[in-house]
């Protein structure tokens, strides 16, 4: 979905003061520029504790870097923005210096620019189609970094741009999780005018950006301040409260509200289903990154109880995965490993993810396969039995298919095991609504266009619409489904209707 | 925040808090469990509701004392706020009227059985129950089990009590006399276990409540997955009441004792803790 239509975003690019940065640097200067590299801590400092990776560019180096963008007449990095952010022009804010204004047009179409700049794959979205990418086959104009870059700049002055809400229309709205989909379909919804109620059913607010991203990616006081910005346009927010639980969709509608935003997400974590996965220490991911990033177990002072694993291996090769093998090397493990059936290549993790924990001393053991675990008399898992694995023809997603190769077994000394082979869709909200249609997926079936469901009153985004994707793919929904709401309601409210 | 109304030891480490929730007192029915959270170090743990006042806006918990987090809310006081509660979670037992039902509890399983002794009585059911405990001062709830049950059979281990003998032993004894068409068996898992094994010998369907371990209870972390019928399942959303002569036993006494060692040493950190207090 782009947020602009040409029209407008040509007419911003006509504003004097475009023209004007236009015209101070010749093209040829801007592609010259190398493109800078964000600074990191140290690999070896970073992963003894829980300290974010990169330090951010400073103001300098973000004027040179945005300095790098051309301010296309097509600028096709939006087409790759799923929010269609106006890149360029928040790009030319930065290189004219003006860093809230940056953040200001961030923040027309995202909801949470800080957490996007951090956590979105950009050499998949905006940074694969940016001009230097696809037509000078030089390293993208660095949209990401430049967008974290704003947005921390903006919160760092501590007044941050709220921004502006149409006259309270009285209509009470419900958005149902706290994810990046919850979130970023309250902020239009508040925008609009309605009164917004979030309900979270755990005692934190944030979904994924909370419990499963850790701290050395995403800190969390950065997820709490795009919150306190919504509580500040009015969005009320109510944790601890499972709807279909805690209340059904019945009792809502009793209460006043007319219309749901369903952002559920993805929570229901898959095993393998191999013998031995329920021997102790072997978890899934989502367990081993709640315990130590919602209920904060790596800390003394917390109740939580985990298990600081010396020899241990991550089964999967995404975002999660990655998240849990780095966070096992900095609770201690002497060996961390990443057990992934495909190649490098086919990993769907983020390139800078894999390249920080190269640099931190994960192991990879590519095209490996757990077929079983094996362990001690009290149940404690301490070997897992590996199977080689050799690339065959693509499969249905592109990649290729692993195949096993026979006899190839062979064990290695585990104490931990950290499942992470991905999440189906939370089933708690359509155990409560028999009515509403899903997929054989068990995702939530929407028109995408509004993300209206089979119940006529009900909206919904994110993972529980998509199974696991990105948190921008997620806001996205969000925002369309703010807008399908929005149209819902009025159509509903007309008179004579 | 849900605010402590009533406090009451029913023993010396079994402790029963009347809370205010009223969304939840409303909502709930047998065999739902809430997760309670205490303090922003708290962690989550599961507790059954074992009764609710929906005029009132309450419910309450019966809490047996073994680590850290049940020794904190036993020390709670009337007035104090227990800052997160959160349910009613987990699938209501299924009431229906089958003729007898036997019911077995042993130590703070009682507790949860209680809701469910009281619904199936409703229901029309037939309700003898065999509640045991070590010894007289452990045993809970029996004039409140007394007034839902149409015989109650109590057991306790050193005999200072109702029959010295197990809980099987009592429920052998009903089982020999009449037709029992279900049993219900609530307590520790090693109880559940034998209590299954006998059952199942008779082929009557039973039904226990597990008590696996959790983290968030709304199925997203796996923690509390058991085997059932040779499935994994999530205790916190697919259950927690099962069909007990599918559930492995082993496998749950294995996982109960995942962060044992954790567990004991943060106990014996904290107990040092508050005696210097
Ligand atoms: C460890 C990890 C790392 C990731 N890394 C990246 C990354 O680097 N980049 C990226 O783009 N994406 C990443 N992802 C994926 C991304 O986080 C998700 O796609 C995104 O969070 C989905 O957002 P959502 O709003 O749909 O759901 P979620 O973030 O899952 O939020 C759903 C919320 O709804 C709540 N909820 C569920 N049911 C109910 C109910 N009945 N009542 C009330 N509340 C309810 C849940 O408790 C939860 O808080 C990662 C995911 C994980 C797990
Ligand atoms: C659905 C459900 C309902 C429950 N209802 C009740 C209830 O109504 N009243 C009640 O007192 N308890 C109930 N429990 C058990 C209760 O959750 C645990 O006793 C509690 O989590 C212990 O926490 P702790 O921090 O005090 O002790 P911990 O330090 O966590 O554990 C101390 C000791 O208890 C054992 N233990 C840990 N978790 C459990 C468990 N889930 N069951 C049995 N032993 C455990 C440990 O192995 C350890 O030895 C229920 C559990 C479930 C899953
Ligand atoms: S939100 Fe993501 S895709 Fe869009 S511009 Fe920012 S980093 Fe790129
Ligand atoms: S495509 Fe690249 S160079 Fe062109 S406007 Fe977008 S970011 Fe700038
Ligand atoms: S407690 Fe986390 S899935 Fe059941």
């Amino acid at each position: 979905m782009s947020g602009f239509d040409a029209e407008y975003l040509k007419s911003r690019r006509e504003a004097e003061w475009r023209v004007n940065l236009r015209k101070g640097i010749k093209a040829k200067e801007r592609t010259n520029i190398e493109r800078l590299k964000m600074p990191e801590v140290d690999p070896l400092e970073r992963a003894k504790g829980h300290m974010e990776v990169n330090n951010g560019l400073t103001k300098e180096m973000a004027i040179v870097e945005a300095q790098r963008c051309l301010d296309c007449v097509n600028p096709t990095c939006i087409s790759g923005c799923p929010v269609g952010i106006n890149i360029p022009e928040f790009i030319k804010h930065i290189e004219a210096g003006n860093f809230l204004d940056a953040a200001r047009t961030l923040k027309e179409t995202n909801a949470l620019p800080a957490v996007c700049g951090r956590v979105c794959p950009q050499e998949a979205q905006c940074e694969k189609s940016c001009f230097y990418t696809e037509k000078l086959g030089k390293k993208p104009v660095a949209i990401g970094n430049l967008e974290r870059f704003a947005a921390d700049f903006e919160r760092d002055t501590g007044n941050a741009y709220v921004p502006e809400i149409n006259e309270k229309n009285g209509i009470k709205v419900a958005v149902i999780g706290s994810g990046p989909a919850g979130l970023s379909a309250a902020k239009d919804l508040a925008g609009f005018g309605y009164n917004v109620t979030v309900f979270e059913a755990l005692h934190e607010l944030g979904g994924v950006l909370k419990y499963g991203i850790p701290e050395f990616r995403l800190p969390n006081e950065i997820v709490d301040f795009e919150i306190d910005n919504l509580k500040k346009m009015g969005v009320k927010f109510i944790k601890n409260f499972v709807v279909g639980k805690t209340a059904s969709f019945d009792d809502l509608k009793q209460e006043g509200f007319e219309a749901f935003f369903v952002g559920s997400g993805a929570g229901l974590p898959n095993f393998m289903n191999i013998p031995g996965e329920n021997y102790i220490g072997v978890l899934s991911s989502n367990e081993y990154l709640t315990r130590v990033n919602l209920m904060g177990a790596a800390k003394p002072e917390y109740d939580t109880p985990v298990v600081h694993g010396k020899n241990v291996a991550v089964i999967g090769g995404g975002n999660t995965a990655m998240d849990s093998v780095r966070t096992a090397k900095r609770l201690g493990a002497k060996r961390a490993m990443i057990v992934y059936r495909r190649s490098f290549e086919e990993m769907p993790a983020r390139l800078e993810e894999l390249h920080h924990a190269r640099e931190e001393g994960i192991e990879f053991l590519n095209l490996n396969n757990p077929v079983k675990y094996l362990a001690d008399k009290n149940g404690h898992v301490n070997k897992m039995v590996l199977q080689k694995m050799e690339l065959g023809e693509p499969d249905a997603s592109g990649r290729r298919r692993p195949v096993p190769v026979e006899g190839s077994e062979y064990e290695v000394e585990v104490d931990q095991v950290i499942v992470s082979i991905g999440v189906s869709p939370n089933p708690l909200i359509p155990q409560s609504l028999p009515g509403l249609k899903m997929s054989k997926w068990g995702t939530i079936e929407v028109d995408s266009d509004t993300m209206q469901s089979s119940v006529p009153e009900l909206f919904a985004g994110g993972d529980i619409v998509r199974g696991g994707a990105t948190v921008i793919l997620a806001m996205g929904d969000g925002r369309k489904a703010a807008a399908g709401m929005h149209a819902y309601i009025k159509s509903k409210t007309k008179p004579g209707n | 925040m849900s605010r402590i109304v009533t406090k009451e030891f029913l023993s010396e480490n079994v402790v029963k808090l009347e809370l205010e929730a009223p969304l939840i007192a409303k909502k709930r029915k047998a065999g739902h469990f809430v997760i309670v959270k205490i303090g922003k170090e708290g962690e989550r743990i599961p507790l059954t509701i074992s009764q609710a006042n929906p005029d009132k806006g309450t419910i309450t918990l019966i809490i047996q004392r073994v680590g850290v987090t049940s020794h904190k809310l036993s020390m709670m006081n009337e007035g104090d706020e227990v800052t997160d509660l959160v349910g009613p979670l987990g699938h209501a037992t299924k009431i229906e009227n089958v003729g007898t039902v036997l019911c077995a509890g042993g130590g703070v399983g009682i507790a949860p059985l209680l809701p469910i002794v009281e619904a199936m009585h409703d229901a029309g059911n037939r309700i003898i129950t065999v509640l045991a405990a070590r010894n007289r001062e452990l045993l809970i709830l029996e004039k409140e089990i007394r007034a839902h049950s149409d015989e109650v059979i109590i057991m306790t281990d050193d005999g200072s009590y109702g029959t010295k003998g197990l809980v099987t032993n009592g429920m052998e004894e009903v089982i020999n006399r009449e037709k029992v068409n279900l049993a219900i068996t609530i307590g520790p898992a090693i109880m559940m276990k034998f209590t299954s094994m006998l059952t199942k010998k008779y082929s009557i369907p039973t039904i226990a409540s597990l008590n696996s371990i959790m983290v968030d209870g709304t199925g997203m972390c796996g923690a509390c997955r058991v085997s059932v019928g040779g499935k994994t399942k999530f205790v916190c959303v697919d259950g927690p009441e099962f069909d007990a002569h599918e559930v492995d036993f082993d496998e749950l006494l294995m996982r109960l004792g995942a962060y044992k060692e954790q567990e004991i040493e943060a106990y014996s950190r904290y107990l040092e803790v508050i005696k210097n207090r």
